[in-house]
């Protein structure tokens, strides 16, 4: 009886309640598929974010912008070759230090093929570092290549590709600037979102010492450091800052020569902005949804005035107020959690759909990621849901309680 | 029937006895524009036991004084005590109780809801006061064979006729055993033949030591009643005792 009561209370509505409730499934369907989709594209940001190398820090020679122990400002400061053990010892944060010099307009033959192409030169740490692996069949080069300046290069896979075409370069012998070089390794497609010098995948690597000796230079482009975690960094920084000054008489704190790009500063910057878009993208899912959430209160309002009479009667008859507003509670509720199963269901299914899209050939998905549902964004959008149940039966709910008996029960 | 508050039958109400007791009772209806004065001033005492008639010409305040009765409605003024209690001032959930305890309510358009059958309807008051399941069933199945409706109790309401309904709601109105019953046209609905039938009912409930007030045009069912309240423009102008 009482469960004849809280039910048929709005049993006249059927067609109504059966659109509402799937206004709010499309709502949780939206909501949800937003949500999936930011979730999916965070993944692929920091995908993409660790794709140059992980808490690295990469730093480019400068200029001084202050004057220091009688030294002028406007001097250039550059690494050379054999600063880098010297930074290492003096860099006890770093788990890795590294020196880069690149050619950029350089040369590359082979057979008939030329074209010309970034070529760096590094130590063999950038392997790691920087996130240079081999596709199957190569190797990066290591440091017996780097110790005997062997002739031995790396490309990244669109280079290779330029080059070789189908042809597998691995063992294929490429003119550098008019000097052959062993191709030891291709470049592992990877995402790739930050980029100092171009894309990983359309320069060449070399050992370090090599360049060196072919191009006659000692100076570095650049120093790369990384820190094991990324708490590390600001230590790894002022060790840095300290032991390149020391070398080259110029004030530490001189921004212009010290600055560097440090990417577990930059990714930590991509994951709030991330996490803010996402929120983003919740509020306009939860602005469906609370649409949905307005038409079944709409609906309890109708049933509200429909039953108005029946609702002075119970009131007669001694009904607490708790007995007026529970069956409306609960028909809220009801209704919107029930479209949230549904919607839940929809966008699980279309969440598995998506996920069995190829990637390969489809630029789309590549950059946005493969939407994605969290537990977050469940318990986040069952919360929502929950709010928006008990909003939606409430309002109404207080409608019926101030139900006047005795006007209800007047007939003229 | 071992209810506690049946006892209150007797005249156990008030220090003074007087099971309704209203002193200088007013209504204003106050729309914003204009103030409507329905009650102007009413003394009504009436004791266990009594049936009341109140009768009058249309707009003269009578329901208006009957959902005071029944706390359906606060007096803009006056004090009102029902069985002894001071009913001013208290909360809606408060009058809710006062209601489902004290009064019975019988409707001219009976009020039943629609989609419970009778006996789920008798059953109502009961379960607002709380009654258990099972007690619940026992005595509202007591009610509807006491109104003579023992074979009608899976109905629902669009499968009775008019006095049948009238009398499910007299059961509903009795479920909880209250101290007064209050009727506002209760054959008004009613052919001529389901009508008396109501009004043997209502009277035979009197005869039982039950205090009845009934709101009427019903010539007839206000000469059954013992005394006979007359109201024009909101205060009582004759107050009468029948000829017994």
């Amino acid at each position: 009886m009482i469960a004849t009561l809280f039910l048929k209370a709005s049993s006249l509505q059927r067609k109504r309640a059966v659109l509402t409730v799937a206004a709010i499934a499309w709502g949780t369907v939206a909501i949800l598929m937003l949500l999936a989709f930011g979730e999916g594209l965070r993944n692929q940001m920091a995908k993409a974010q660790r794709g140059m190398g992980e808490n690295i820090a990469v730093w480019w020679s400068g200029e001084t912008s202050k004057v220091w122990q009688g030294l002028p400002e406007g001097r250039p400061i550059r690494a050379r070759l054999d600063d880098l053990d010297y930074l290492r010892g003096r860099m006890p944060s770093a788990s890795g230090v590294l020196g880069e010099m690149t050619s950029w307009q350089t040369t590359l033959t082979w057979g008939t093929t030329t074209i010309t192409g970034r070529v760096t030169g590094a130590n063999w740490l950038y392997g790691e570092m920087r996130h240079h692996y081999a596709r199957p069949g190569g190797r990066f080069f290591n440091a017996h290549d780097e110790r005997d300046k062997r002739r031995v290069i790396f490309l990244g896979n669109q280079l290779a590709e330029d080059i070789f075409g189908e042809v597998e370069p691995v063992g294929e012998i490429l003119q550098v600037a008019g000097v052959p070089y062993l191709v030891i390794g291709v470049l592992n497609p990877k995402l790739q979102m930050g980029t100092y010098k171009g894309p990983d995948e359309g320069g060449a690597v070399i050992p370090i010492t090599t360049f060196s000796a072919q191009w006659s230079r000692h100076r570095l482009d650049n120093v790369v450091f990384k820190v094991a975690e990324a708490e590390d960094m600001p230590a790894a920084r002022e060790q840095f800052a300290q032991a390149l000054s020391a070398r080259y008489r110029f004030d530490p704190t001189d921004e212009q020569v010290t600055g560097l790009w440090d990417t577990a500063e930059s990714g930590k910057t991509l994951s709030t902005e991330m996490r803010r878009f996402q929120v983003f993208l919740g509020v306009i899912g939860a602005l469906t949804l609370l649409v949905g959430g307005i038409g079944v209160a709409n609906i309890m309002y109708a049933v509200v005035k429909e039953k108005t009479r029946e609702i002075g009667v119970q009131m007669a008859l001694g009904a607490h107020r708790g007995w007026i507003t529970g069956p409306f509670i609960l028909q809220g509720m009801t209704y919107t959690l029930l479209g949230g199963a549904f919607g839940l269901l929809v966008a699980i299914a279309l969440v598995m759909l998506l996920q069995l899209v190829p990637v390969e050939g489809n630029d789309a998905i590549a950059f946005l990621g493969k939407p994605t549902l969290s537990g977050e964004i469940a318990a986040a959008t069952a919360a929502l849901l929950g709010l928006i149940g008990i909003l939606a039966g409430y309002f109404p709910a207080r409608r019926a309680a101030s139900v006047d008996p005795a006007e209800t029960l007047r007939y003229e | 029937m071992n209810w506690p508050l049946t006892k209150k039958h007797n005249g156990e109400a008030g220090g003074n006895g007087h099971i309704i007791e209203m002193v200088g009772i007013t209504k204003v209806y106050d729309t914003g524009k204009i103030k409507v004065e329905a009650l102007r001033g009413i003394d009504l005492v009436v004791d266990p036991g009594e049936f009341v008639a109140i009768v009058g010409p249309s707009g003269s305040g009578k329901s208006t004084l009957l959902n005071l009765v029944g706390c359906l409605d606060t007096p803009t003024d006056g004090s009102y005590h029902l069985g002894g209690e001071a009913v001013a001032g208290l909360d809606r959930d408060a009058l809710a109780d006062v209601r489902n305890r004290r009064v019975g309510f019988v409707f001219q358009n009976f009020n039943l809801l629609p989609q419970l059958t009778a006996l789920e309807n008798v059953e109502m008051p009961l379960l607002f006061g709380g009654v258990g399941r099972r007690e619940r069933r026992r005595r509202a199945l007591d009610q509807l064979a006491r109104v003579g409706l023992a074979d009608r109790v899976e109905h629902r309401p669009t499968e009775l006729s008019g006095g049948q309904m009238q009398r499910v709601a007299i059961a509903r109105a009795l479920a909880m055993e209250p101290d007064i019953v209050l009727a506002d046209e209760p054959t008004g609905n009613l052919d001529t033949g389901s009508g008396s039938d109501v009004m043997s009912l209502l009277t035979e409930l009197w005869g039982q030591g039950r205090t009845l007030v009934v709101v009427t045009h019903d010539k007839g069912l206000a000469r059954r009643a013992g005394r006979v309240v007359e109201i024009r423009d909101g205060l009582v102008v004759t107050d009468e005792l029948a000829v017994a």
